[in-house]
């Protein structure tokens, strides 16, 4: 275990944090704003790096493939929030669990039909393969470098986005009185439309990132959405600022516990026994953060209660 | 009689006719959906009794569902391989006996529902529903990166548990020992509902600060109701392990837990016999819209999709109407 592993990890943790927090930024914006919980988040990551497959597949372009990957994932969450999600706003959590949880059914399986069963693959763009060299002779993927700095320049937009344009006055407007707003002639519901296929889109390309990293397969986007629920459960449901560090935390966690538990074990184990443990334990550790989160803090780091 | 007593005697006779049909015209496969049903019935009572009753919606069940399989899994595979689980400071065979595994399996799943419980009733709402979620898939990974127990392969038990007096192997013999657990689970859940503390907790879900005003402590009444549910789920856990007589971490999957609630919603939530009907049906469907389409789980979807959009109440609502807060 060498210091340049370490920074290596660190960097990986921070690429992981960064692609979690464009899942949590929607999920907790979706829930600030219109109180709802949203199983299906997962089918957007899903979507948008099928959407890029296909497309890269047809054009051999990665930006355009990037592209359509915010297309088609905000294009599905204005369908589906003005068909569906409409309806459950009124609703209590548990119709929203279930009538989420069955638009993943439909979405997983109609993918699978559409595509198969097999996984697709999105290649990484020539002009961004292979290794950089970083300082003390780290050599590092550039594309997961560049993965760290899209994330952090859309990550930096969306808070511009909230904090100084009309549409996020209106937003965080949204998120404390719905009622007065819309009283004050916004028209809620195209704000909702547009909040939802905003956090998809976020979700979409999010996904079209870690497809060229990982393969494009249907039920890609469940794990991702248990771990993006974790890091806004830490950082308080509905909070931006919240999200990311929650989403820093879990991916630093996540990687770091990866590679050090099984190592730190190795001290006092035989190096099989000390891998089994280390990395069974590993794996617990994300959640054991956001229980020890919760003990402290019910309502997350930055939730209100 | 109300017609949802009708309808739920219906429910049961039906369950009962249609492996005893089976077995007269040799269909083995069905009997062993029928069991299916019944055991995914259980697994849903036991949800219920914590979301119908105590409001609590746990998307983590599927926890003790794996925990109760896996407690079947690992007594039963040192059984087989004749090799103690521990042998210091005293020595502690594994079993082949149901009712012992039953009896461990109830102990365990409500251990971990008790901590998990603890830990995640501290926070209510869509915090809750997240929190049980993690604590459930942290224990499917947990088992899958195990290596003791399989791993992500799971275990395979070649010859199912043993009950005294009965030959489990044969379908229609291991139908009767579920359904009669199912009676007997809904009969006790029955009790406890009509109980002062089932009546208390009922209280809470629908209003906690009253609640506490007569002094009574919701968090208490919560945590007893989401341990008696995750006993409950994780004994059908135990029964589903003998069923396929193999356990694996699909067990702990979030889609198990799922599928647990779907149970509860196709039926009725917070009804006695809603998730028997809803695991019945689920299990028709399944059937039915398998031998349709490879991806018949679009239909389910849509199916549910309606049902939670334009049937609000369930299946027993549909038939029976309102609920009738006492006989």
């Amino acid at each position: 275990m060498s210091l340049v592993l370490l920074i290596e990890q660190v960097l990986n943790g921070l690429q992981f944090g960064v692609m979690l927090f464009l899942m949590a930024a929607g999920l907790t914006l979706i829930f600030g704003v219109m109180g709802l919980i949203n199983l299906a988040h997962g089918s957007f990551y899903m979507i948008g790096a099928f959407a890029a497959a296909a497309t890269a597949a047809a054009t051999g372009s990665f930006l355009l493939a990037l592209a359509a990957s915010l297309v088609a994932a905000a294009v599905a969450g204005a369908i589906v929030e003005m068909t569906v999600i409409r309806r459950l706003y009124n609703r209590d959590h548990l119709d929203q669990v279930l009538a989420t949880f069955a638009l993943i059914l439909i979405f997983s399986e109609g993918t699978r039909w559409l595509f198969g069963s097999f996984p697709l693959f999105l290649d990484i763009p020539d002009y961004l393969a292979g290794p950089i060299s970083l300082p003390f002779g780290i050599q590092y993927p550039q594309y997961r470098l560049a993965i760290i700095a899209v994330g952090l320049v859309v990550a930096g937009g969306l808070f511009a986005l909230i904090a100084k344009t009309r549409i996020g006055i209106q937003i965080r407007a949204g998120e404390s009185d719905r009622e007065m707003i819309a009283a004050l002639g916004v028209d809620i519901s195209n704000l909702y439309t547009f909040v939802f296929a905003l956090g998809a889109a976020l979700a979409g390309i999010a996904g079209a990132l870690i497809g060229a990293i990982q393969s494009v397969q249907v039920g890609m986007g469940e794990p991702v959405l248990i771990l993006a629920f974790v890091v806004i459960v830490i950082g308080g449901i509905g909070s931006i600022k919240g999200a990311l560090l929650g989403a820093l935390l879990v991916g630093l966690t996540d990687t770091l516990a990866g590679f050090l538990l099984p190592n730190a074990f190795g001290l006092v184990m035989d190096p099989a026994a000390a891998s089994a443990v280390g990395s069974s334990l590993a794996s617990m550790s994300i959640y054991v953060l956001m229980a020890g989160v919760l003990l402290f803090r019910p309502t997350g780091l930055f939730g209100s209660s | 009689m109300r017609k949802e007593t009708i309808l739920n005697a219906c429910v049961l006779l039906g369950l009962l006719a249609v492996p005893l049909w089976a077995l007269s015209v040799d269909e083995p496969f069905i009997i062993t959906l029928a069991t299916k049903a019944v055991i995914f019935a259980i697994a849903g009572v036991g949800l219920n009794f914590a979301l119908g009753l105590g409001g609590l919606v746990s998307l983590g069940h599927a926890a003790f569902f794996g925990i109760g399989g896996y407690t079947m899994g690992i007594l039963a595979s040192h059984a087989q391989n004749y090799a103690p689980l521990m042998e210091w400071p005293l020595v502690i065979e594994g079993t082949k006996s149901m009712p012992v595994i039953w009896l461990f399996a109830v102990l365990f799943s409500s251990l971990a529902a008790l901590v998990i419980g603890a830990l995640s009733l501290r926070t209510s709402g869509v915090y809750f529903i997240m929190i049980t979620l993690a604590f459930g898939q942290m224990l499917f990974f947990f088992m899958i990166s195990w290596p003791a127990y399989g791993g992500e392969d799971g275990l395979v038990i070649y010859v199912r548990n043993g009950f005294p007096g009965l030959n489990t192997l044969d379908p229609i013999q291991f139908f009767g020992i579920c359904f009669a657990i199912l009676c007997i689970v809904l009969f006790l859940v029955s009790r406890m509902a009509r109980s002062s503390f089932g009546l208390a907790l009922s209280g809470a879900r629908q209003n906690e600060e009253r609640m506490q005003a007569v002094g009574m402590v919701p968090y208490r009444l919560y945590l007893i109701a989401f341990t008696i549910s995750g006993a409950i789920t994780g004994l059908s856990g135990a029964l589903f392990a003998d069923l396929n007589r193999f356990v694996s971490p699909t067990m702990f999957s979030w889609q198990t837990s799922g599928e647990i609630m779907i149970f509860i919603i196709l039926g009725g939530t917070g009804r006695l016999f809603g998730p028997v009907v809803g695991a019945a049906v689920f299990i028709l469907l399944e059937h039915m819209l398998g031998g349709l389409s490879e991806f018949w789980h679009v239909y389910l979807g849509a199916i549910l999709l309606g049902v939670v959009l334009f049937a609000r109440g369930g299946l027993i609502h549909l038939v029976a109407g309102r609920e009738v807060a006492h006989d």
